[in-house]
């Protein structure tokens, strides 16, 4: 940038001199050249803050862990590039076609399924109609069974567990409580709570045949003031605990509210911590909110998993690490970059699949080759303030593991038919 | 059954009149510019974030003091150097002035304060249930919501309609000429009202802001319904903006609370359908699904059969 700026200042023979001296330097240093990752997510707007943690903890990922040792493929570094998509598939779009001409062939991004959705179809068009200028995305968080099933792509791959897959161990959870007898189900109105909503209603149903659902409610997304009146609703139907896949402000609403109206009840959740969820919940929420998730939590498995997590504080005061995910997905693309000696998207496709990863919780991943989609183990984490080591929002509270699976028990299958493509 | 009513006739109560202090201050600013603040629930959603700082440092009771204040005289200085000279170019440029002024403090306070949620929470005073009925608890911080909120109303229509300043301002709103020439600073009276009718929003936001949670969105998801209640109600009417903040508040707890829908319909009619039928997301429709949509298909019923809205006086 800097090299670019000094020379428009610079006349136009300099200029033309200059010209050759930098490109016979830059075939010296080509192997120098950085691997650069482009990050689509929202950087403004009303998603902003979980954007920006993210792009944090994949910067903090990259600079602690490869560009601080040296670099990757014999010295280069990896360069983060931010792109701002508003959480909206339109913005989605524009910011592919940027990333493009950018020359980035790597995008990681994972706020919600609707872009995942539209990012994995754009780039599938785009790698079919540009051979050898294809481009891998990386989908850390995007959780819709869809882009590993009926929508799956080569081009695509998932470092979370999908939604059923999630379900199916929050069910098992709830299946083992035998004081459980009445579920009562909320959700918002669109792909993701109808699939919360479904896949609980029929898996509940194999598991505890006597468990009866009291209540099966959606409501539109973000547009709810007052959740006081569905929270009459659920008291009135007697349940024994409730299961939602709400998130951000919604998610705190609903919780408050059941809180506040008395009801002593778990809530079983996906995403009810951090971003200022722990914080508002704080003492009324304890050993009430339950969160099903891939990160192991309190308390942190290995000395290095806490050693890195406190790096990561100690850099970014106001923030948590809240997606470990990104840390996994980031060590496994780089394995597959030095196994492969290529920084191709087809290359990197290959050795990602059916890759064995031990990640920094000592826990065993695997990238199955049929879907693209991640096999690890899973945890139900319990909101509290006993035990907690390293804590959300700095409130002091934070999720203590309570209960946990090992990949091969999280394994459900899929109806990939993946369209692999020819070289 | 029983319970499921009283409960949803209360929470209906706390949040129509939560709207209506939002609406009154609208509906006023309304009479007496003839322009819609688009950024009105903006100024609520600065009075929560000002009361949150507030209570960090002096506790929740200087928040409900201060905030509404400081609301208030933010309120007072945009009328005074802004709106007053986008007025000179009329209602469009006026209209689109506030319709930014939204943007630009939902970004502000995302600058300031970040994006996340923030903890602002009740105070311990107001910490217990005010009364349990049929196992679920009415908290007494609700209550205290419906006691300012009717207080504040009562005020206001006093002061509107029996006190000498009120009577300037309704004759400043229909004949501000004739009350510049009786001596009256109506520029003046103008800014005043603009400043306490954000002030009001700001106390809907302080006191709002521990219930419904103090987030950069807040704003959005009030702004939109505090416009249909002072449409419905009738632009410029206090009495109007009163009843048709109850009426939305009430209807939509009453549609969450009821299980009916689509189906029952069907059955009733006789009628029935596959599940396979290409409208079926339709005939499978509730009304608790809907609740949130039923305030705007009101408006569009009252825009169509009673345009001046339920005490509606403007036919200009």
């Amino acid at each position: 940038m800097k090299r670019l700026h000094r020379s428009i200042t610079f006349s136009i023979t300099l200029k033309s001199l200059l010209a050759g001296l930098v490109l016979s330097l830059f075939s010296s240093i080509s192997a120098q050249e950085p691997v650069r990752i482009a990050f689509i997510d929202p950087l403004s707007g009303t998603f902003a803050s979980i954007g920006t943690s993210g792009l944090k903890q994949l910067q903090y990922a990259a600079d602690e862990l490869f560009n601080s040792k040296g670099g990757i493929l014999g010295g280069r570094m990896i360069e983060i590039v931010p792109l701002d998509n508003k959480q909206s598939p339109t913005d989605t779009q524009i910011q592919f076609r940027r990333a493009v001409s950018e020359g980035l062939r790597i995008i990681f991004q994972g706020n919600s399924s609707a872009v995942a959705n539209t990012l994995n179809s754009t780039i599938s068009r785009h790698n079919r109609r540009n051979p050898g200028q294809e481009i891998l995305q990386i989908n850390y968080s995007a959780v819709d069974p869809i882009l590993t099933n009926e929508q799956c792509s080569f081009w695509h791959f998932r470092f979370d567990a999908h939604a059923v897959m999630k379900l199916n161990v929050l069910t098992d959870y709830i299946a083992m409580n035998p004081e459980i007898k009445k579920v009562y189900i909320i959700g918002q109105d669109y792909s993701f709570g109808q699939v919360v909503s479904d896949t609980s209603i029929e898996l509940l149903r194999e598991k505890r045949p006597d468990i009866e659902i009291v209540g099966n409610e959606f409501h539109p997304i973000g547009q709810v003031k007052d959740f006081t009146p569905y929270v009459t609703k659920i008291v009135s139907s007697d349940a024994d605990a409730v299961i939602t896949g709400n998130f951000g402000a919604d998610m705190v609403s609903l919780a408050r509210s059941i809180i506040d109206s008395g009801l002593d009840i778990p809530i079983y959740t996906f995403y009810a911590a951090y971003d200022g969820i722990t914080a508002t919940l704080g003492a009324d929420g304890i050993d009430k909110i339950y969160l099903v998730h891939n990160d192991a939590g309190n308390p942190l498995p290995s000395e290095e998993r806490l050693a890195y997590t406190k790096n990561f504080k100690r850099l970014n005061p106001n923030n948590d690490m809240t997606q470990f995910r990104i840390t996994n997905a980031l060590q496994m693309l780089v394995q597959a970059m030095e196994a492969s000696q290529s920084t191709d998207p087809f290359d990197i496709a290959l050795a990602l699949e059916d890759m064995r990863f031990t990640n920094m919780s000592g826990e065993e991943l695997w990238m199955r080759g049929e879907d693209h989609q991640i096999i690890q183990p899973l945890h139900i984490s319990v909101h509290t303030d006993q035990n907690i080591v390293v804590d959300a929002d700095n409130s002091g509270f934070g999720l203590y593991r309570d209960f946990s699976v090992l990949g091969d028990e999280t394994v459900v299958d899929h109806s990939c038919r993946m369209r692999r493509p020819r070289r | 059954m029983l319970e499921v009513f009283v409960f949803s006739t209360l929470n209906g109560l706390v949040t129509g009149l939560l709207l209506f202090m939002l609406a009154s201050g609208l509906t006023l600013i309304f009479s007496m510019m003839g322009v819609l603040n688009f950024a009105h629930a903006s100024f609520y959603m600065l009075g929560a974030y000002f009361a949150y700082s507030i209570s960090l440092k002096l506790g929740f009771w200087a928040g409900l003091l201060i905030a509404p204040l400081l609301v208030g005289a933010f309120g007072a200085l945009v009328e005074r150097y802004a709106l007053r000279r986008v007025h000179a170019h009329g209602h469009v440029a006026e209209l689109v002035f506030t319709f930014g002024l939204a943007f630009l403090v939902e970004e502000a306070v995302q600058f300031f304060w970040g994006a996340d949620t923030k903890n602002y929470q009740s105070p311990d005073l107001l910490n217990f249930p005010l009364f349990t009925l049929f196992g679920q608890e009415f908290s007494a911080y609700r209550g205290f919501m419906i006691t300012i909120s009717v207080g504040i109303f009562l005020a206001l229509y006093y002061m509107l309609t029996r006190s000498r300043i009120g009577i300037i301002i309704q004759a400043a709103i229909t004949h501000p000429h004739t009350v510049a020439n009786l001596g009256h600073n109506v520029p003046l009276i103008f800014m005043a009202v603009f400043g306490v009718g954000t002030a009001l929003a700001g106390v809907a936001g302080v006191i709002a802001g521990p219930v419904l949670t103090t987030f950069p969105g807040m704003a959005v998801v009030l702004g939109s319904i505090v416009f249909v209640i002072v449409v419905i109600g009738g632009l410029g009417s206090l009495g109007g903006a009163f009843v048709a903040s109850l009426m939305i508040g009430l209807l939509q707890s009453y549609a969450i609370a009821s299980n009916l829908g689509m189906p029952d319909l069907l059955n009733w009619l006789g009628l029935e359908f596959s599940r396979d039928h290409p409208l079926n997301d339709l005939w499978t429709l509730t009304l608790p699904q809907i609740a949130p949509v039923l305030p705007f298909l009101l408006l569009v019923l009252v825009l169509i059969f009673r345009p001046t809205g339920l005490a509606g006086k403007r036919e200009e």
